[in-house]
């Protein structure tokens, strides 16, 4: 099968300053444009039966690709397995609701906060857990992500199960106005928070966070060794992808101006794993198509009504054994790498 | 420098796998720890570089004990291992791994092209290599990286974890040839974890004798590689052949 990932990094490689930059004013001149994409009649099939395609945009698909950014950040670069992210994803929500019910915040206003209030709790889980391994991390953020929805279901400031509501829509802001009729002015919002992030990650890559973070996954015991401070660099891998959890929580919110317990299950943390797998473990590509997919096409197939989740599980099955390391998967050595690593303790020169 | 274990204890949960084991190593030696497997030599080196806890006891490094000291505090004092079964990152390239050797050193950009050239004038295959995924070296060529890796930090003390595990006799020999180098030539002080006792003793100048989690010899490795118990215990050769 072509590696649809090394030919597109070798035009890259292969590019200039000046072409690279008029790739990405193009592509996110494009990207961003997408709202209008089911304006014309040739472009008609992109339109969602059910919600509104301008909405869609929004939540799931916006909101998705950023929270799989954000886990991959955790998941894809630094091994650490979370079943909890929707946790970050709530308390960002929350903090939404209880900050515009009870203060005059706007959600600018209230944004730096609920991504600090997910980070803390980041920082608060991770100090305790992130000196576990592999399965049983996964165990304890899959448990944190429940208590954090338990207790939202069980606290009366918090609306318990009817949760908060009529939390405030943004201010207008540079002439966009926010409000459940402009879908895209909070589709703007999510992508040029995806950028800063696209940003954040690829600068982190290549500096020591990311060469450190590299070192954790590949081998936890031969990366302190090498005199990385692993639990620092793990909480702080954990904790930034909280705050763009929160991040994304805090626009959910003020987006559906409602938060309530039963949209914060495990479902979600499951899904949200699934756009970083089934896109591309740790290529930031791969996760964001992984991502776009996951959230659009239940949505386009809403139609076929009952067999949705059938169809939907089943592209998953079939492109999963097709494609077993994601869309676009991380670069290729990696396989070499871990192929070669189960003769690594054989005898030879 | 001089690195020190003095009575230390390690365990596994309930299980004691180092019941008490003192010994020295003195600036510019080569020690070697042998014993067979399951002696708890791997649990020493281990100990020292700060990846196992220790139950009592002290390690004193330059007159510090750092038993509590966290692993990678260690390794800026100058205390670098090479893993057993080499822990080579397998998709990192061969020059990305030993760069994050360096990741101790605060003066790491300047220190960078020096010491790379210094690892690769020790091993030439590794610079062939360069730009290769870590995971498709052979067997040899691996050892060669850990060490080289290691290396990278400028260490004072090199804990060396069986790097003769798994290679072919030729490699063997090419191995120990470097890290007697490595001794002599950058005047590193060398921990040497073997199975393989013979090289071990030929090459160490003091070794230690570990069985079950106790050290029950320790002298001249010149010594030790003459007496006939040991000989006849690790060494495959009795009197009586």
């Amino acid at each position: 099968m072509i590696n649809i990932r090394d030919k597109g990094a070798a035009i890259w490689e292969n590019w200039g300053r000046p072409q690279r930059v008029a790739f990405a004013v193009i592509l996110i001149a494009v990207v961003g444009l997408l709202p209008f994409g089911g304006n014309f009649s040739f472009t008609s099939f992109l339109n969602t039966p059910v919600s509104s395609y301008q909405a869609v945009l929004v939540y799931p698909v916006g909101m998705f690709v950023l929270m799989a950014l954000g886990l991959n950040i955790v998941v894809g670069k630094s091994g650490l397995l979370d079943l909890g992210y929707v946790a970050f994803f709530a308390i960002g929500g929350y903090t939404a609701g209880l900050l515009g019910e009870y203060t005059s915040l706007n959600t600018w206003e209230i944004l730096p906060i609920g991504m600090a209030a997910a980070m803390v709790a980041g920082v608060a889980l991770g100090l305790p857990t992130l000196r576990l391994r592999g399965d049983y991390l996964a165990i304890v953020t899959l448990g944190f992500g429940e208590i954090v929805r338990i207790v939202a279901l069980n606290t009366q400031s918090l609306g318990a199960s009817t949760g908060i509501a009529a939390i405030p829509t943004p201010p207008k802001t540079f002439g966009l106005i926010f409000d459940i009729e402009h879908s895209n002015s909070y589709f703007w919002v999510v992508l040029i928070m995806i950028l800063l992030v696209i940003w954040m990650v690829r600068r982190f890559t290549v500096r020591r966070p990311g060469r450190a973070w590299e070192a954790i996954r590949q081998d936890e015991d031969v990366a302190i060794l090498m005199g990385v401070p692993i639990l620092k660099y793990k909480i702080w891998s954990f904790s930034i992808g909280a705050a763009i959890g929160g991040a994304a929580g805090v626009i959910f919110a003020s987006k559906t101006q409602y938060v309530a317990p039963n949209e914060f299950t495990f479902n979600v943390s499951v899904l949200i794993l699934a756009c970083v797998v089934f896109g591309g473990m740790g290529n930031i590509w791969g996760v964001i198509l992984g991502g776009v997919i996951l959230a659009y096409l239940p949505e386009r197939i809403r139609f076929i009504s009952n067999a949705r989740q059938l169809v939907f599980g089943l592209t998953l099955v079939v492109i999963m054994n097709l494609r077993p390391d994601g869309i676009l998967p991380r670069k290729k050595r990696e396989k070499l790498g871990v192929k070669n690593k189960s003769v690594k303790e054989g005898s030879d020169v | 420098m001089r690195l020190e274990v003095k009575d230390l204890r390690v365990q596994y949960g309930k299980i004691e796998a180092i019941k008490g084991i003192s010994f020295v190593v003195e600036e510019g030696e080569i020690v070697t720890l042998i014993g067979a497997n399951g002696a708890g030599k791997t649990t020493t080196l281990k100990t020292i570089s700060g990846l196992r806890p220790v139950a009592s006891g002290q390690i004193i490094y330059n007159g510090e004990d750092i038993s509590k000291m966290p692993a990678h505090e260690r390794v800026n004092l100058g205390i670098s291992q090479a893993p057993e079964g080499r822990g080579i990152f397998p998709g990192m390239t061969v020059l990305e791994n030993l760069e994050i050797g360096k990741y101790s050193r605060k003066d790491r950009k300047n220190e960078m092209q020096e010491d790379l050239e210094k690892i690769y004038s020790l091993f030439p295959r590794l610079k062939e290599r360069s730009s290769q995924a870590g995971g498709t070296l052979s067997g040899g060529e691996q050892q060669m990286l850990a060490i080289g890796r290691a290396m990278m930090a400028r260490p004072k003390v090199l804990l060396l974890d069986e790097p003769s595990m798994g290679l072919a006799p030729m490699m063997i020999q090419n191995i120990f040839n470097i890290i007697t180098e490595i001794n002599t030539v950058l005047g590193t002080t060398i921990l040497l974890v073997e199975q393989n006792a013979q090289q071990a003793l030929q090459r160490a100048n003091r070794a230690y004798i570990l069985e079950t989690g106790h050290i029950v010899k320790g002298a001249k490795a010149s010594d030790l590689l003459n007496d006939p118990a040991v000989r006849e215990a690790y060494l495959g050769t009795g009197a009586h052949s």
